[in-house]
């Protein structure tokens, strides 16, 4: 669901699996209990390992990015495979800067 | 147009089945040979209804959702998703982009995913009574799959 790792001020959250509203709600719990706590300058996540995704997704990142600019630090989406990026696309989250 | 197969589904409003149920309506579209891209619309359009009953109709009091699909012998597949919850004052506020009214971190954008993932979608709400969605996708027929 969520693995996270922790280098030199760089936080990547490995998603997989289908991220829904149920699996939202444990993803959201993990990754700001990590963040609050450890404080990344970085926060990364990585969405290569995830099979699918509705717009609970678009909720997370945005929830992280308002969340890393509250503690003063970045937010990073990376390895957004293509179905996927089909319900990124139709958000306009990439006005935020934060999809690589 | 003819129905040429028909299923019935309801289950308890719970997050827990949000798999449960767009896996189950993947597997029944699945005798119209979609292609993957295809199934992903479906699967992601159905998510976004389930998850509307679980969160808004219902809330945390809970219910049941049903769940009616039916394919057609013009390759199209009709998914009908049901609840008796509150009910939507103004549909077509509700399903502007970005309107939320809001719950754990909700886009608003669940009704945008349904419009632009299937060919046509519906709905028919009354407040207090409940809301039924109703999404049409015809599944392009690939002819590398046609037997001789
Ligand atoms: N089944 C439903 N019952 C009651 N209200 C609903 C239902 N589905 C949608 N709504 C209302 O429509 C709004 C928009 O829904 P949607 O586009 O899926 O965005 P979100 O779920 O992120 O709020 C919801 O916030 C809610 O007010
Ligand atoms: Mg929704």
């Amino acid at each position: 669901m969520v693995e996270i790792e922790n280098n030199e001020n760089v936080m990547t959250a490995v998603l997989s699996g289908d991220i829904d509203h149920h699996r939202c709600a444990v993803i959201r719990k993990k990754i700001d209990a990590r963040a609050d706590s450890e404080r990344p300058k970085v926060l990364v996540l990585d969405f290569s390992r995830v099979q699918f995704m509705d717009s609970s997704g678009v909720g997370l990142v945005m929830g992280r990015y308002r969340q890393m600019s509250l503690l003063g630090g970045r937010l990073k989406v990376i390895n957004v495979p293509e179905n996927i990026d089909k319900v990124f696309r139709l958000s306009g989250l990439e006005r935020l800067g934060v999809m690589e | 147009m003819n129905v040429v197969n028909e299923m019935n589904l309801s289950f308890s409003a719970k997050s827990i089945n949000e798999s449960f149920a767009r896996s189950a309506v993947s597997a029944f579209v699945l005798s119209l040979d979609p292609t993957i891209a295809e199934l992903s619309d479906i699967k992601t359009a159905v998510s976004e209804a389930v998850t509307n009953c679980i969160v808004h109709a219902y809330g945390y009091q809970g219910g049941i959702i049903y769940i009616n699909a039916k394919i057609t012998d013009t390759n199209k597949v009709i998914i009908k998703i049901r609840d008796k919850g509150c009910g939507i004052e103004n549909v077509r506020q509700a399903m502007e982009p970005l309107y939320t009214t809001g719950g754990e971190e909700r886009a608003g954008l669940g009704f945008a995913v349904m419009q632009s993932f299937m060919d046509k979608v519906s709905v028919r709400s009354t407040p207090s009574k409940g809301t039924t969605v109703t999404m049409e996708k015809a599944i392009i027929r690939c002819v590398k799959n046609e037997r001789p």
